[in-house]
């Protein structure tokens, strides 16, 4: 017998006989609210509780009217100086808008042609949107789509900016869950890189960008 | 009411005064209360070291001499989670009537009885260890400490690290000799930072391993049962 | 059955738990570091555990998924496969270790490369995945910071979701230093033990060899059978370098890892992150359906014992574990014995039921695994989906072989305990003896009082004062 039919075969005969379960989801499901509170979901509440989740995780964080975005992103950047920056397609072009000012602008790159991962490696930042982010947890997710690109551009640069919109903000994880889609490769981000390896004390900063910096617009 | 006294072997045999203590208490809250003779072991050495034939068959017999009773209190969280927990998974056919009437004492105290006040004196320094299977097992929660609390003169001192495993495990002290001395050496050192005079449980068993220890290395430190302290009534030396 | 391989040298395996752990706990730096790590874990994930008001539904709901998915397995894996393969992927299965090593070993020498880089695995560990792929002349790369210092230090691994949780900041630089530069770039000049610099270190020890790896092997927290959908969650990004750079990606799943519907991570990404790292969320999660991007996407399901343990009534609920180590962290017998005793890649509560059913009991130390509590319940009352681990324990206690001396001693006391007068007898017996008892006992009871007293025998039973008494009465 091939190892599949054996294997098959096997648990067939395991479990023979053996009951099966209902599921009871008692648990806080999609229309749950973070806090369990009455509040309906959405608005100032759960933009304030995504913040200090993320900043929990020392993300650095600011919340601004839609208007400001490209002023904080700019901020950033030059506070940062970010020689060459990766900008994923169909990323809105508002969020980068700058004024002319005295100091070096800095180099945009795209991915189109498809940057190698030594190219990735050599550039200082990358700047994208997302596809959900979860208060509760204080969780950033992106699903490869329109300005998130794939999953190598915030993975390889030393620095990610991320921008999330009030309408991206969900109470917790099922919200999240029932608004992503299996089929594309998502990436769940929460706060910068880091590891408990070493005496089990949180460190910031592995292998993957050591600074996360979120725009969250009101 | 028809209420059984479940002494336990270990009582019955190396700690009678908790017994004692036992009888003594209920009867001032006015429980007449029946000590069936027939009783043994609940099974639960047995069980726990892997002999499950025997356990079983013991708790047939705590069934039999048990089952016409309307509530069974057993000074003892260890034996008393024994039967709860665990014999509905050994035998539920045949103790599947007598298991929710047995109570541990503080929850015959406290839930059967109303009581939290048992009228008790003891002017001493007391910690309380909630062993495992009081804790975790049965969950008692904290109402041994709330008749400790109510106990006039006593002062209850808390525990560190209260939540874990003093190492007695039953046989676990035996098999595993080197791990169950260090988890006592912790729980006599977390003792010790108290300055209880008494350390107090709601199992002997437990008490005996950590008691053993608080002996051998000339403490001072007392152990007593739970029933004792809330029998005394005088100046009872600890 | 044969016997299973857990991934642990023959020397570990040669003494009982008790034997391994007595060595263990007499050594202080050892019970330092775990002490320490133990409770740090232990305190943050009580804190956020306790911030969810449905904790307890939460984990209700993983216990029946993963429930209901064992005892539909069949039905889940042939869904599985369909939907991996429908989206590119290939699915391979394997029996045991043997049979997982050499499908990987084919697969990795089918791409004609020599080296790949590895994401932190407990089914790789359990079949020993490594030292098979060297074996074909394959270097595999750890590249989770303590599988890279388990690797450099040419040790075992002593934790699930730590495996370095014996090694404390200064062994960690002293590795380091001595042995990054056997295995690639070495570690920076002035090296200090702060766990950034460490962490820094690793980062540039690593960062070529992802660059330019063409393989990659992981396993997975989670595969969704109605999607085909593997999910792995990380903290430091090496398993997102290794799941996204390189061109073949190779993972090895346990078939209990399966879940039903995308739905039901839901559940579980709120019950694994909380229980393992204690936090909200873990900095990184990764799924990903066939093959991604272009990549080429093997996936191999590995029985290994699993369907033997599925059988047993009682012990089947070990496969619900989700490998969080919330079960480790709380153990008062591992903080003091630490991971290796245990003799397997599973230590701790969780490997005591699941190494002598992936096994079988007939080595000394299998045997002795199941004793290797008190049980206090502690694991119990944290695990997310609810294995009752002390149940589990005693079961098998129960169907050990036990020593001549023990079994003759139960059913002494069986005999003793079956009729009350025995009893009685016995225990007036014992008060008449009482003068006679030593303050050290011989044999195997020298355990007790090598470190404790006994207590003094009463002169009078609690039977005897109520027969004399009446109860007190007279």
């Amino acid at each position: 017998m091939n190892s599949r039919d054996l294997i098959l075969a096997r648990v067939r005969g395991a479990v023979a006989g053996a009951p099966d379960v209902e599921v009871p989801r008692a648990y806080r499901g999609v229309t749950g609210d973070a806090t369990g509170g009455a509040t309906p979901a959405g608005g100032d509440r759960l933009i304030d509780l995504l913040a200090e989740r993320l900043r929990d995780y020392r993300a650095i964080v600011h919340v601004v009217p839609e208007a400001e975005i490209a002023s904080v992103v700019e901020e950033a950047l030059t506070r940062r100086k970010t020689g060459r920056l990766v900008v994923p397609d169909g990323l809105p072009p508002a969020w980068l808008e700058r004024e002319p000012r005295d100091r070096e602008p800095y180099d945009t790159v795209g991915d189109d042609p498809e940057l190698s991962a030594a190219d990735l490696d050599g550039v200082d930042g990358v700047i994208t949107g997302c596809a959900v982010a979860i208060a509760e947890t204080g969780t950033i997710v992106l699903d490869a789509g329109h300005g998130q690109g794939r999953r190598a551009l915030t993975l390889l640069p030393d620095y990610h900016l991320c921008v999330v919109g009030a309408g991206q903000i969900v109470a917790g994880v099922p919200d999240a869950v029932a608004r992503l889609s299996p089929e594309r490769p998502l990436t769940w981000i929460s706060g910068p890189s880091a590891t408990s390896d070493i005496e089990l004390n949180r460190v910031e900063g592995v292998h993957g960008p050591r600074t996360l910096e979120v725009v969250i617009a009101r | 009411m028809r209420v059984a006294l479940f002494i336990t072997c270990v009582n019955d045999t190396l700690f009678p005064g908790t017994g004692k203590a036992t009888v003594t208490l209920l009867r001032r809250l006015g429980v007449d209360v029946a000590f069936p003779r027939a009783q043994t072991c609940c099974g639960q050495m047995h069980v726990n070291t892997g002999y499950r034939e025997e356990g079983v068959r013991l708790a047939r017999h705590f069934a039999d001499v048990f089952g016409g009773y309307d509530a069974v209190v057993v000074p003892s969280g260890s034996c008393g989670a024994m039967v709860r927990e665990q014999y509905p998974k050994l035998a539920p056919a045949a103790t599947g009537a007598v298991v929710p009437k047995v109570y541990e004492l503080s929850e015959f105290l406290i839930d059967v009885l109303g009581v939290t006040d048992v009228g008790a004196y003891f002017p001493h320094r007391v910690t309380y260890h909630p062993t495992c299977h009081s804790l975790r097992g049965l969950h008692l929660g904290d109402r041994p400490l709330r008749l400790l609390r109510n106990v006039r003169g006593l002062d209850l001192v808390p525990l560190p690290g209260a939540e874990e495993c003093c190492g007695f495990g039953g046989t676990f002290a035996v098999k595993n000799p080197d791990i169950s001395a260090a988890m006592c050496a912790d729980k006599v050192g977390n003792v010790m930072t108290t300055g209880a005079e008494v350390l107090c449980a709601a199992d002997n068993s437990c008490l005996m391993h950590i008691g053993g220890t608080l002996t051998r290395q000339k403490t001072g430190v007392k152990i007593m049962h739970l029933a004792e302290i809330l029998a005394a009534t005088e100046v009872t030396e600890p | 059955m044969t016997r299973t391989f857990l991934g642990m040298p023959a020397s570990a395996l040669q003494r009982s738990f008790p034997s391994n752990a007595a060595k263990a706990v007499r050594d202080s730096q050892l019970r330092f570091n775990l002490r320490k790590a133990t409770h740090t874990i232990r305190d943050k994930r009580a804190s956020v555990v306790g911030e969810l008001p449905d904790w307890e539904e939460l984990r209700q709901a993983g216990k029946a998924i993963k429930d209901h998915t064992l005892r539909n397995l069949d039905r889940y894996l042939v869904q599985l496969e369909e939907a991996v393969t429908a989206a590119g992927g290939h699915v391979h299965w394997a029996r045991d270790a043997d049979e997982a090593n050499r499908i990987v070993a084919g697969l990795v020498k089918a791409t004609g490369e020599t080296e790949v880089v590895k994401v932190k695995s407990m089914a790789t560990q359990e079949i020993g995945l490594n030292e098979a792929l060297a074996a074909e002349g394959v270097t595999a790369y750890e590249t989770d910071l303590a599988e890279l210092i388990v690797q450099l230090g040419d040790d075992w691994p002593s934790h699930i979701l730590v495996p370095a949780i014996h090694r404390n900041r200064a062994e960690i630089r002293e590795i380091f230093q001595e042995r990054m530069g056997e295995w690639g770039r070495p570690a920076p000049e002035g090296l200090t033990d702060e766990p950034r610099a460490l962490a820094e270190a690793a980062r540039l020890h690593l960062r070529e060899r992802f660059l330019s790896t063409k393989v990659a092997i992981s396993g997975a927290n989670f595969m969704i059978a109605e999607t085909g959908t593997l999910v792995v969650l990380e903290s430091e990004g090496n398993g997102r370098m290794c799941l996204t750079l390189p061109r073949t990606l190779i993972s090895v799943v346990g078939i209990e890892k399966l879940l039903p519907s995308w739905r039901d991570l839901e559940v579980f990404l709120q019950l694994l992150p909380r229980s393992s790292t204690g936090e909200r969320m873990n900095p990184y999660t990764s799924t990903w359906t066939g093959a991604a991007e272009g990549q080429e996407f093997h996936l191999v399901l590995l029985d290994n014992g699993r369907t033997h343990v599925l059988a047993d009534e009682v012990g089947r609920q070990a496969l619900r574990c989700i490998r969080c180590s919330a079960c480790l962290n709380v153990c008062p017998v591992y903080e003091r014995a630490g991971g290796h005793a245990y003799g397997s890649v599973y230590p701790g509560p969780i490997g005591a039921i699941l190494t002598p059913q992936l096994r079988g009991l007939d080595s000394e130390l299998d045997r002795s695994l199941p004793y290797a509590s008190s049980l206090c319940g502690a694991c119990y009352e944290v695990c997310p989906v609810a294995i009752d681990i002390p149940q589990v324990l005693v079961d098998l206690r129960a169907k050990a072989r036990h020593p001549r001396a023990e079994r003759l001693g139960m059913a002494a006391a069986g005999w003793i305990f079956n009729r009350p007068e025995r009893l009685a007898r016995a225990q007036r017996a014992g008060g008449r003896l009482r003068r006679f008892v030593p303050k050290r006992l011989p044999g195997p009871m020298s355990a007790w009082t090598d470190t404790r007293d006994i207590p003094d025998i009463p002169r009078e039973s609690f039977r005897g004062w109520w027969d004399r008494t009446g109860g007190g009465d007279r």
